[in-house]
């Protein structure tokens, strides 16, 4: 089971084990992991998921899509080299485990 | 059980409805420190889910329920939230104070210190004879829409009667499953109380582009059997016969207002609240497709109150009524907006549009990539976006803090709208 450690702006750390196939947004929504909204459920219309991925797990990640991109550049707290939209980043076992850290807002 | 019984001071908040704003108010309220029990009686049988993949990936895709759940089992038991499933109230008792008891179809009884309405609505029915026959479908919930997958596995030709988000949608869910659609709609262009002008002509060129038939003007005035009780077609207005195998029916929804009625509540195409949630009682609070509350927004000679029905009025209006129950009362004002997915177009749109007096084009609709800004009295009010979401969020943050874009500047698509956003010039002539 992939677990996903998810730590606030603010350095508080929650550790939710995710389910293969979720996402990281839906792993958070569903477990009330504060600092991600999710309002679309995941299909690239709110970018109220934004993350920041540690950069040790950022290459083991699917690339970025045309979409995801456009949507990265709107995001209420600016984007970084490391953002990803936490929809996007399904949960395999071959992923394994992933640490991401949420912004400060995203709406 | 003594339907006169009053309650006990430590029952805390009853929910009535557990979707999108049921479960945003209970969550809402354990976030702004809600001590007290919480509540929330749903009629459906399923965990609270997400309505919007209905109509989406759940008719084309082996999608069950479960996969579009809003909250885990564990975190309802986790945050001290009571979720009662199954259950549809019927009836509500009321002491001094906003306290009382409301009753189920069951029979059970669930005592509360305040009571919030997050009972949505329900689809507007088709008014023409042969409304009933088998083979035509409403689609609002989880079981409608297993229903309706089950059927359009089978069905060859497809009549969607309605031209508004959930027709247009069921529609590219059933094209892309390769049956034969035509849409039959009242009014004179797609979207219309949604979109503009020119978002409406782009839509039907889009469909018409993927094989859909679209009949402007032409509401079917009666559906046909077949002789067994199943329909095989619609008559429109001209006396032309559509045949069909099956019809979609998506013509609006309704609030339930019948639980505010029977309380006495001012209802008005929803149940009246101001603009922190709370009906006409002073106590009750509502929240969702049910609620018709202020605008908002500025909208100058606009209507008094709206029902905007999406996920994000839905939740924002939860949030307002639990900061009210909570103590905490702070009034909705947000820029509205929702989007819509029709085979690989996204639609997104932010602000009303309602009253706009210009609007210009940005990019070419032909490309399937464009985006409508529209200004009243020389203010951004709103957007509509095809497959342009950096300026969908670009014009959702300038609305947010009230400033605007140029229209002059907007038209260059070489210059990111985010890099336009400008002060409103009502506040530079001030
Ligand atoms: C098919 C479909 C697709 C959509 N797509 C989009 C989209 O792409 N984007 C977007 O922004 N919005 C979309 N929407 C709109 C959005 O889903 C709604 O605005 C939102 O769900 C409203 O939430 P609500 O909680 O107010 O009402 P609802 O979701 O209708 O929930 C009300 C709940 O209350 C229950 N209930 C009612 N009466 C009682 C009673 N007496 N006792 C107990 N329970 C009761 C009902 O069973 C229901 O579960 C879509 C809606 C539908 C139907
Ligand atoms: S959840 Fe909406 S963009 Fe990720």
């Amino acid at each position: 089971m992939p677990k996903v450690t998810y730590v606030s702006d603010a350095g508080e750390v929650r550790v939710v084990d995710g389910l293969v196939g979720d996402s990281v947004m839906q792993t958070a929504v569903r477990n009330g992991v504060p600092g991600i909204t999710g309002e679309c459920g995941g299909v690239l219309s709110c970018a109220t998921c934004h993350v920041f991925v540690d950069e040790a797990d950022l290459d083991r990640l699917e690339p970025v899509s045309g979409l995801e991109d456009e949507m990265l550049d709107g995001t209420v707290v600016d984007r970084c080299p490391n953002s990803r939209l936490s929809c996007q980043i399904k949960l395999s076992e071959e992923l394994g485990d992933l640490r991401v850290t949420t912004p400060e807002a995203q709406e | 059980m003594n339907s006169t019984a009053v309650a006990p001071r430590d029952t805390g908040v009853l929910v009535v409805g557990a979707c999108q704003a049921g479960i945003q108010l209970a969550c809402s309220l354990r976030e702004y420190g809600y001590t007290a029990p919480i509540t929330v009686v749903g009629a459906e049988r399923h965990a609270p889910y997400q309505r919007p993949p209905l109509s989406k990936t759940l008719l084309h895709a082996e999608t069950s329920p479960d996969a579009i759940a809003l909250r885990s089992e564990a975190f309802y038991a986790d945050h001290g939230i009571r979720l009662v499933l199954g259950e549809r109230i019927i009836r509500v008792d009321r002491g001094d104070g906003g306290a009382g008891v409301a009753y189920a179809h069951s029979g059970r009884s669930f005592a509360f210190d305040r009571l919030a309405l997050t009972v949505g609505a329900r689809p507007r029915r088709l008014p023409v004879p042969g409304a009933d026959l088998a083979g035509v479908h409403y689609l609002r919930d989880a079981d409608d829409a297993l229903a309706l997958r089950a059927a359009l596995a089978e069905a060859v030709d497809v009549l969607v009667i309605g031209g508004g988000f959930i027709g247009l949608e069921v529609a590219a869910s059933a094209r892309g499953l390769g049956c034969e659609v035509t849409v039959a709609l009242a009014d004179d262009r797609l979207l219309e109380r949604a979109v503009g002008v020119p978002t409406s002509e782009f839509f039907l060129d889009a469909h018409i582009r993927r094989g859909v038939r679209v009949r402007l003007g032409a509401p079917p005035v009666r559906l046909l059997d077949d002789g067994h009780g199943r329909v095989r077609g619609a008559e429109l207005p001209d006396g032309s016969v559509l045949t069909a195998d099956l019809v979609v029916v998506g013509i609006g929804a309704v609030p339930r207002t019948e639980l505010a009625e029977q309380l006495g509540l001012t209802v008005d195409n929803g149940i009246v609240v101001n603009e922190y949630g709370l009906a006409s009682d002073g106590t009750t609070v509502a929240a969702g497709d049910c609620v018709a509350c202020p605008p908002p927004v500025d909208l100058p000679d606009g209507p008094a109150r709206i029902r905007f029905e999406s996920v994000n009025t839905a939740i924002e209006q939860a949030k307002t009524a639990a900061a009210l129950l909570a103590d905490r009362p702070v009034p909705y004002w947000a820029v509205p907006w929702f989007w819509s997915d029709q085979y690989d177009l996204k639609l997104q749109v932010a602000g009303l549009s309602t009253g706009h007096d210009r609007y210009v084009v940005r990019g070419e609709p032909d490309t399937e990539k464009f985006a409508v800004l529209y200004y009243r009295g020389g203010h951004l009010v709103a957007g509509d976006f095809v497959n342009r979401p950096a300026d969908f969020l670009a014009v959702r943050s300038a609305l947010a803090v009230g400033r605007t874009i140029p229209p002059e500047a907007a038209t260059d698509t070489t210059v990111p709208l985010k890099k336009l956003i400008a002060d409103d010039p009502r506040q530079a002539v001030a």
